[in-house]
């Protein structure tokens, strides 16, 4: 279990040190970063005084390892827009997407894993049908296009919620729905699945011949198995979520580090996107870190291998 | 002669589909007196375990059971409720699957597991239900048993969890066991030692055990009576002795001689075989299932099969004659 | 033609039933009949064909020019609102033919998914059917691989790349193809494992066939079903990344004519001609729902024992 978690950590690292290069080669993708910094009709001398400021006459792994150095330590150095340091911005903007991310999160959770269940309960059911339904059309509906429709519904024919902004809980509603509504499909299916499968099994057949009521075969002996790889799943839509709040936010102008990242990569500040980019990978790889080993404790058989 | 314990009499099971309905169980009759040993044989595929499931309230949603009656300590099992159902499973009937591998939930430990049941069906502190758990564990010849109380099933071999299994039946001295090919599963060596086991508690707690197997070895030995399937039909019970020395029906000779006998069979001589295969089971049969495989078939096996009887031992055939139909009895 | 029954013991009946029962179906009686009996890979299929012909054929169909822009009659209605049958969807912003804009766009929507799913298909591919038939040191460097592009956002670094490289067509569909073999790579790295497992593998080998001899006839063809279903699944997800690169500004630069970039220009109307948002919005989920559809109703028409 210890070697377990030590090997899976240090695959983290190894991810996380990859990423972060790959985030920082971002700036050489454009060609010349100074050229790029010092702006249009910059003279050659211009352009040299830039590239020794930022050091871009470096090898580039030594660039590397000082930027690097200095990411660990939380500064990312400065926006090249709002020329103020990456981490402060950053900072002030992450709150909002968390906050947005677990709402989603919980959102997705609470109606997929009931909902796959009943399914599993009944299959070919109407539940089961329409929870098929509501699947088949969460995978394919772009959720840009939800949250206008959702704008356009509650935000001004009924005019129940706020369209834009940050104000108040409300303003979380509808981003909440487009988020969550993008992980639910994957999470109901595989609850499901998982649910069918689970309750084929033979040991099903030996709780319900012990006697035990239909809850308790359900979610004592059913879901307690069929819930282990959907863990491992919702850590992976949490951080596909974080991802993909770059839309969400920009529809509902909800000013979080999506927005921020849309903002960015606009105006071509690139210290914020790259960032930005190894943040929401940072993400990515804590919470599959966390999920695995959460797993690992709830199933006893990976715990003893 | 006391009432019997378990008395079943046309029990049905169908399974509706697109391509018309299965009868994977086509009417059975048997009883089950307390303290007896009866062994259902018949190849894959013949309604063994539907029969048992079926005796369980176990079977599937999509399987429908019907029956003239079926009785169970007096308990009328058809108009049973599902909580009357969970009130007697695992307290008065218990069940031993065939897969020993999985047949126990693999996120539990096998203390939890065992004490599940008494939990469920006696008020009792969970200490005390451990110390059962242990005592029984012993009893199945588990050594080091109150260690074992904290693993879970994938730490233990196939042979381990099904004496694991067997102790789980027994948590709360049912008056029934079911057990469904108990040792199939398992190295010929266990299965010996397994089935020994098994016969010996079912004794010595003086319960009814329902034994499906296919190993007419082990019927020989265990069972007071058998009974022979054949295409969801029971086409010959009787005693172990009667079934044995005289078979009735083509079918259960045709059993007999696949197995070889000391003394019997000769050196180099071949065995016997059952030539073709089961017939599926969509739609009524009319007439003996067995014809198509029979060497005796002919003319009349198209005819209706009426069940007749020699002192209790039934059987199923037009061909041996001589013999009276059978009343409404069973064994 | 009339098959004779007869008992295996000798003892024959004319057609009795209890024989007849025991002949079945051949395999590829059911496979079709899965197919014609599967109605989410019918309408699918239907869809995306429809789709597809409107792709190839926007020139004779397209009523107008998508480009020609005409001032006078700027944000006509469509004909089921009001509008005249000049335009049956009306016009945008610009005063272009909306129905024409929508069929051209078809034209971007699937050429971004079939080259983005190619690019990414070959990728991955080769990656998950090296990692699952030599394991080892490969296999460890391409989970690794695998674990650092699901770790990277795709819609933020697509977006990010995009911005630098500028957004024509032929960038966005290179960007997200080298973004989405993740999937292609774990799947056909977990297909080609359990295939490499079996006997017939194993006898290839004995007979002393090569290894490009054995990965192309015995792994290839035994995984083909669960590429296809990955193929669709990832045509849609380019589809759907180009529509929202597009939609945030970032991606097929105007005027081009993807279903994307029009909700985003018909985004700042949406409260007064919420059409100019609803029809292209309303296309591309359809087509995206029909690749879906087809995907899983291939996977269950092929592999009816995966079925969940």
């Amino acid at each position: 279990m210890i070697n377990f978690v030590l090997r899976r950590l240090g695959l983290a690292l190894l991810v996380s040190l990859t990423v972060s290069f790959l985030s920082f080669m971002l700036i050489f993708l454009s060609g010349d970063p100074a050229v790029a910094i010092a702006g249009e009709g910059a003279s050659m001398a211009d352009i040299e005084a830039v590239r020794s400021q930022y050091g871009f006459d470096r090898p580039i792994l030594v660039q590397y390892f000082a930027w690097l150095g200095q990411a660990v330590q939380g500064n990312f150095g400065n926006s090249y827009y709002f020329n103020l340091p990456v981490t402060d911005l950053v900072a002030d903007r992450l709150s909002v997407t968390v906050k947005l991310g677990l709402c989603g999160m919980g959102f997705a959770l609470i109606t997929a894993i009931p909902l796959g269940v009943i399914a599993a309960m009944r299959p070919n059911s109407i539940v089961d049908r329409t929870a098929l339904l509501f699947s088949v059309v969460g995978q394919a509906i772009p959720s840009f296009w939800f949250g206008l429709i959702l704008i356009v519904v509650f935000a001004v024919q009924l005019r129940w919620l706020p369209a834009s902004g940050t104000d108040s809980w409300k303003n979380f509603v509808m981003p909440t729905i487009v988020l969550g509504y993008y992980a639910m499909p994957a999470i109901m299916r595989l609850t499901r699945a998982g649910m069918l499968d689970v309750l084929n099994s033979d040991f099903i057949r030996t709780a319900r011949a012990k006697g035990s009521s239909e809850l308790r075969v359900m979610f004592k002996h059913g879901l307690r198995n069929a819930i282990i790889p959907v863990v491992s799943l919702a850590a992976v839509q949490m951080g596909f979520m974080l991802g993909g709040s770059i839309v969400v936010e920009s529809i509902f102008a909800l000013n979080g580090a999506g927005y921020l990242a849309w903002e960015s990569i606009a105006r071509n500040d690139l210290p914020t996107v790259q960032a930005l980019i190894l943040i929401f990978s940072m993400f990515y790889i804590v919470f599959t870190l966390i999920a695995d080993v959460l797993n690992a404790c709830l199933d006893p058989r990976m715990r003893s291998s | 002669m006391t009432s019997p314990l378990l008395s079943v009499r046309n029990l049905k099971v169908d399974i509706p589909s697109g391509s018309g309905t299965l009868h994977p169980v086509r009417g059975i009759d048997f009883d089950l007196h307390r303290g007896e040993v009866l062994c259902v044989v018949g190849e894959s595929g013949s309604g063994k375990s539907l029969t048992s499931l079926s005796l369980m309230g176990l079977l599937g949603r999509t399987l429908e059971r019907s029956a003239d009656r079926m009785e169970f300590d007096g308990i009328n099992l058809l108009g049973a409720s599902g909580r009357q159902m969970r009130k007697l499973r695992g307290a008065r009937m218990a069940m031993i699957f065939q897969e020993p591998m999985t047949s126990l939930n693999p996120v539990y430990t096998i203390g939890d597991q065992l004490i599940e049941a008494l939990l469920l069906h006696r008020r009792m502190p969970r200490a005390q239900a451990r110390a059962r758990a242990v005592e029984l564990l012993e009893k199945v010849g588990i050594t080091a048993a109150a260690s074992r109380l904290g693993q879970y099933p994938h730490q233990l071999s196939g042979g381990l969890r099904q004496r694991v299994m067997i102790a789980m039946a027994l948590m709360c001295e049912p008056q029934m066991i079911i057990a469904d090919e108990p040792t199939t599963a398992l190295d010929v060596t266990i299965q010996a030692q397994i089935l020994r086991l098994l016969y010996d508690l079912v004794r010595e707690m003086d319960m009814a055990m329902i034994l499906i197997t296919h190993d007419l070895g082990v019927v020989a030995r265990v069972a007071d009576k058998v009974a022979v399937m054949y295409a969801g039909e029971l086409v010959e019970t009787g005693t172990v002795a009667e079934v044995f020395d005289q078979p009735l029906h083509p079918y259960t000779r045709g059993l007999l001689d696949c197995i070889p006998q000391p003394g019997k069979t000769g050196r180099g001589e071949p065995l016997g075989t059952i030539p073709g295969i089961v017939p599926s089971l969509v739609g009524q049969v009319d007439g003996c299932v067995f014809r198509t495989r029979c060497t005796q078939a002919g003319p009349a096996c198209l005819g209706p099969i009426p069940r007749r009887s020699r002192d209790g031992h039934l059987f199923r055939c037009v061909h041996t004659d001589g013999y009276a139909p059978a009343e409404t009895k069973a064994i | 033609m009339t098959q004779t029954v007869t008992n295996p013991t000798g003892a024959a009946f004319d057609r009795d039933p209890l024989l007849e029962q025991i002949l079945g179906p051949t395999p590829g009686q059911m496979l079709r009949r899965r197919v014609l009996g599967h109605q989410g890979l019918l309408i699918g299929g239907a869809v995306i064909a429809l789709l597809a012909l409107m792709a190839i054929f926007a020139p004779l169909i397209a009523p107008h020019d998508p480009f020609a822009q005409s001032l006078m009659n700027r944000m006509e209605p469509p004909v089921f609102l009001g509008g005249s049958w000049e335009h049956p969807l009306g016009t945008d912003h610009l005063g272009r033919d909306y129905l024409s804009r929508l069929i051209y766009g078809a034209r971007v929507s699937l050429l971004i998914g079939v080259v983005a799913a190619v690019i990414s298909g070959v990728i991955g591919t080769t990656m998950g059917v090296a990692a699952g038939y030599f394991g080892g040191r490969v296999d460890a460097v391409v989970t690794f691989l695998i674990n650092v592009r699901l770790a990277m956002p795709v819609v933020l670094v697509a977006l990010a790349v995009v911005a630098i490289l500028g957004g024509s067509l032929t960038v966005v569909t290179t960007v997200v193809g080298l973004l989405l073999w993740d999937r292609f790579a774990v799947v056909m790295r977990a297909s080609t494992r359990q295939v490499r497992a079996r006997e017939y593998v194993a006898a290839a080998r004995a007979v002393g066939a090569s290894t490009p001899r054995i990965l192309l006839t015995e792994i290839m063809p035994n995984i083909a079903n669960n590429l296809i279903v990955v193929v669709t699944l990832e045509m849609a997800h380019a589809i759907l990344i180009e529509a929202a690169l597009s939609f945030l500004g970032l991606g097929v630069q105007p005027p081009t004519p993807s279903w994307g970039l029009m909700v985003s220009e018909g985004k700042t109307m949406m409260l007064f001609e919420p059409w100019l948002v609803l029809i292209p919005g309303a296309v591309l989920f359809t087509l995206v729902l029909a690749i879906n559809l087809m995907g899983d109703g291939l996977r269950d028409v092929t592999a009816p024992e995966n079925r969940n």
